[in-house]
């Protein structure tokens, strides 16, 4: 694991937890979408906050599938959990919100997964042999060309 | 009412992205190292590659389907119930589908880490 790639992880970490944040702040803007008018939804993807959030979620896309492409996907997903912990932080220290003993807890439990996790390999063998067939299809593909 | 609703969303969100996750883990596999192929054959390659391979196609017409059950979820229900019910099932989830689809070496460290996260994620909607 080399600088860039924890750079990478840490990217879908902030992408994807501030994304979800501002397109929870959308919603509720637009407020419920009842069942007989599901076509709403669409109109919601006009709403800033919605729109601010998709821009963000394309950069947690980009970071994630980077990262899918050299590691587990048991690997990634723990590893990028670091996220919550970061906002339950901005949470508590800059929206001064009050954070309950059980989310202390919570964080900690994030924390321990993410420390237990991080100590591994990042990729086992699945991805090996995944590339291993791809380098295989290519070059039969290449040598029928 | 709408705490069924909520919940069937919950139970759409995790299969999409569980379905999702295992899909664009093969592509990218498959793909290989991004940073990689971008410095050795530069970014349209890379770009290209992703796009036209056929797991990433289906990845991401089943996060497309998790998404708009997450707005769909986010207006029936608080976001401190959907997004940590959402993502601790998915965690465990992704850990069961991972060794069973994707042949990953889930070892005990693993398990436990996903455990640890999806517990800790239930605790922070508490």
């Amino acid at each position: 694991m080399t600088f860039r790639k924890y750079l990478v992880l840490a990217g879908v970490a902030v992408f994807g937890s501030v994304g979800d944040s501002l397109l929870s702040r959308g919603m509720k803007e637009v407020g419920n979408i009842s069942i007989h008018n599901l076509q709403a939804v669409f109109l919601a993807v006009r709403d800033p906050w919605i729109i601010s959030g998709i821009l963000l979620l394309f950069a947690f896309f980009a970071a994630y599938m980077t990262a899918l492409s050299w590691a587990d996907l048991t690997y990634v997903l723990p590893a990028t959990s670091v996220g919550y912990v970061l906002l339950a932080l901005i949470a508590k220290f800059i929206l001064h919100e009050q954070v309950t003993p059980g989310r202390w807890l919570g964080i900690l439990l994030i924390t321990a997964g993410v420390g237990f996790v991080a100590g591994g390999p990042a990729l086992t063998h699945a991805g090996h042999h995944d590339q291993l067939a791809d380098h295989a299809e290519v070059a039969s593909v290449g040598g029928k060309s | 009412m709408k705490h069924a609703y909520t919940w069937g969303a919950i139970a759409v969100i995790v299969v999409a992205s569980v379905t999702g996750d295992v899909l664009m883990s093969r592509a990218m596999k498959q793909v290989g190292d991004v940073g990689e192929l971008w410095r050795k054959r530069g970014m349209l390659v890379v770009i290209g590659r992703v796009l036209r391979h056929p797991y990433f196609v289906l990845g991401i017409l089943a996060m497309a389907i998790a998404f708009f059950s997450l707005l769909f979820g986010l207006s029936w229900g608080d976001v401190s119930l959907v997004a940590p019910a959402t993502a601790s099932l998915t965690f465990v989830g992704n850990a069961a589908a991972a060794k069973v689809l994707r042949h990953e070496h889930v070892d005990q460290r693993r398990w436990i880490a996903a455990c640890l996260v999806a517990c800790g994620v239930a605790l922070l909607a508490a």
